[in-house]
């Protein structure tokens, strides 16, 4: 395995009174995909809101072997964390030219400008919109905008909240694919996933969150032959792609 | 009444509504970037209004120690927020910003008050002392509550505002001020005569708006602000920092502000506790457009300054209900064509 990137241990986040993750630990070793998959409700995305800064937790949270649990969400961004959110959080209200330029607010004008047409040869489809306002645009169009914002910033590791959420299947394909090109581009992933079986399929290591807590870990073909996660996670009318 | 009445009254309705629309406009850009409805937005054309007839009497302006008092509360709120993360170059510029700034300004002004260099020196002598007030009280009141209800936010506004009022009472006095006019020209156009102070009026507050529009459709700044009144928790994800944002967008409030208390004191006599009555008409205006749209804000601040005219004319007695009454069918129209509760983000 490689060096590990991110390694968060003993994790708990609650909200308010009721503690929603209970003890986490996981990794993400450098330029790879690791997934954390799991039910509704599992707390898989209160933990990704831990790791990110958004929300606040308890427990050690390293970033290239610097404790980074006490930085702002600003200053995590400032590191080279980024978080693509299940609701994806766009500037709906500006265009989607703008949106782009804007994921890379921390570069400079060259650095932004380069970024800019290296995510528009990523996302050919973003550039025949880039006139149109993030608002308007459909399901797919909105994830992709949302997957090219993240990279304008040039993160070192990129979060993704659900990126196959109210997605087209053959749209889901088209995510997957990207997401993988990235990894071998040497940007390492979280991936947070109820299409377990899309997720499994592309992650080297996954992790099944179970009520706030890790109940099982290991590398995808681990998971994959593991009799009753197939059944939970995998099993007939899983969702697949 | 006749046609020479009718654009009296028009003229004078066009010139206060240019005011409305620049203190609207504040209100809605406040609110976008930080859900605060800055209530305290008279205040900085109050106090902008004193300030600079204070300049133009030779006086050294009250202001000055209005400012240290409030530099030093920021600072006081900046460090204790921050004590975890308050690294040396952090401390260091909280400190020049709440502190230094105003003591250099006090420098200054005591230095060129008396000299009384006329129109130009005042008016940026005055910006000088108001603007950093925005961001100063954004740090005292605001950012420690960046995360909190659009009530709580508003009643922590009242809580400003009310404070700055006993503040201006106690630094400025109860008198009223009223300056000299910012152009002595005047025109005729048939039965009309326009006057010089009326053209100043209009034409800065179109460059403020244009300028405005340039900076929010252009720079880098204006974008990260629209970001943030966009999307709250998108702008934190792609590393805006919103509390700068929000300072940025105070300052703006502040200097828009200063220039319609420059621009108002020659038309009406301003005392420390006029601002409220003005700020809550470019809110009537800032409800009509939702708190959202520039436009029908600026448009509905005309609107606000043509009800106050004709009516001030009609029933002067009742002038400010006919411009508060305005608000309530546009209240029950907006709450008639929204189906669901307005969330609070």
């Amino acid at each position: 395995m490689n060096e590990t990137l991110l390694s968060v241990a003993d994790m708990h986040v609650a909200y308010g009174r009721v503690e929603a993750v209970h003890g986490v630990s996981l990794a993400v070793p450098k330029a790879s995909i690791v997934t954390v998959i799991g039910a509704n409700g599992a707390g898989k995305t209160t933990l990704l809101n831990a790791i990110m800064g958004v929300m606040k937790g308890k427990g050690s949270i390293e970033f290239d072997r610097k404790p980074i649990a006490d930085l702002s969400l600003e200053a995590r961004v400032a590191n080279g964390l980024c978080l693509v959110p299940e609701r994806r959080e766009l500037f709906a209200s500006m265009p989607v030219e703008d949106n782009l330029l804007l994921g890379g607010f921390r570069r400079s004008r060259a650095e932004r400008s380069q970024a800019l047409e290296e995510t528009y040869a990523r996302f050919p489809r973003l550039r025949e919109r880039r006139r149109q306002l993030a608002g308007t645009l459909s399901g797919g169009e909105r994830q992709m905008l949302a997957m090219g914002r993240a990279l304008m910033a040039r993160p070192r590791l990129l979060m993704l909240d659900e990126p196959s959420l109210g997605l087209a299947p053959r749209i889901v394909r088209d995510v997957f694919h990207i997401i993988t090109k990235l990894k071998e581009a040497g940007v390492s992933i979280l991936l947070v996933e109820q299409n377990a079986r899309a997720a499994l399929q592309i992650a080297s290591y996954a992790y099944v969150l179970e009520l706030g807590t890790v109940t099982a870990a290991g590398t995808s073909a681990e998971i994959t032959n593991n009799p009753r996660l197939v059944e939970s996670y995998l099993g007939l009318g899983g969702a697949s792609y | 009444m006749d046609s020479t009445i009718v654009l009296f009254l028009v003229q004078d309705a066009v010139i206060n509504g240019a005011i409305y629309a620049l203190i609207a406009i504040a209100l809605v850009l406040v609110f976008a970037v930080t859900r605060v409805i800055l209530v305290p937005q008279g205040e900085f054309v109050a106090f902008a209004g004193l300030t600079v007839a204070a300049l133009e009497a030779g006086r050294v302006p009250p202001t000055l120690w209005l400012l240290v008092a409030l530099g030093v509360l920021a600072a006081i709120s900046s460090i204790a927020w921050h004590w975890r993360e308050m690294e040396p170059r952090r401390f260091i510029g909280v400190v020049a910003s709440t502190i230094v700034v105003p003591l250099l300004l006090i420098l200054v002004t005591k230095f060129l008050a008396p000299l009384k260099l006329g129109l130009a020196a005042n008016t940026i002598l005055t910006l000088l002392l108001i603007v950093p007030m925005g961001p100063l009280l954004y740090r005292i009141a605001f950012e420690p509550l960046a995360e909190a209800s659009v009530l709580v936010l508003l009643i922590a506004s009242f809580g400003v505002h009310l404070s700055l009022v006993g503040l201006g009472l106690a630094f400025f006095g109860p008198e009223g001020v009223r300056t000299a006019a910012l152009s002595d020209a005047s025109y005729t156009a048939g039965a009309l005569i326009i006057t010089g102070q009326s053209v100043v009026v209009i034409a800065v507050t179109l460059v403020l708006l244009a300028a405005l529009a340039l900076f929010f459709g252009f720079t880098p700044t204006g974008k990260a602000l629209r970001a943030c009144a966009s999307n709250r928790l998108g702008a934190r994800l792609v590393g805006i920092p919103t509390s700068v944002a929000g300072q940025v967008a105070f300052a703006m409030a502040a200097l828009i502000g200063a220039v319609s208390g420059i621009l108002i004191t020659p038309i009406t006599a301003i005392y420390y506790d006029s601002g409220f009555l003005i700020g809550l008409k470019g809110f009537v205006a800032a409800i009509v457009g939702g708190l959202a749209s520039y436009t029908i804000t600026a448009l509905a601040a005309l609107g606000v300054g043509l009800v106050e005219s004709f009516s001030s004319f009609w029933w002067s007695t009742y002038k400010e209900v006919f411009v508060f009454t305005i608000i309530l069918p546009v209240l029950v129209w907006r709450s008639l064509r929204s189906s669901h509760l307005e969330d609070d983000e």
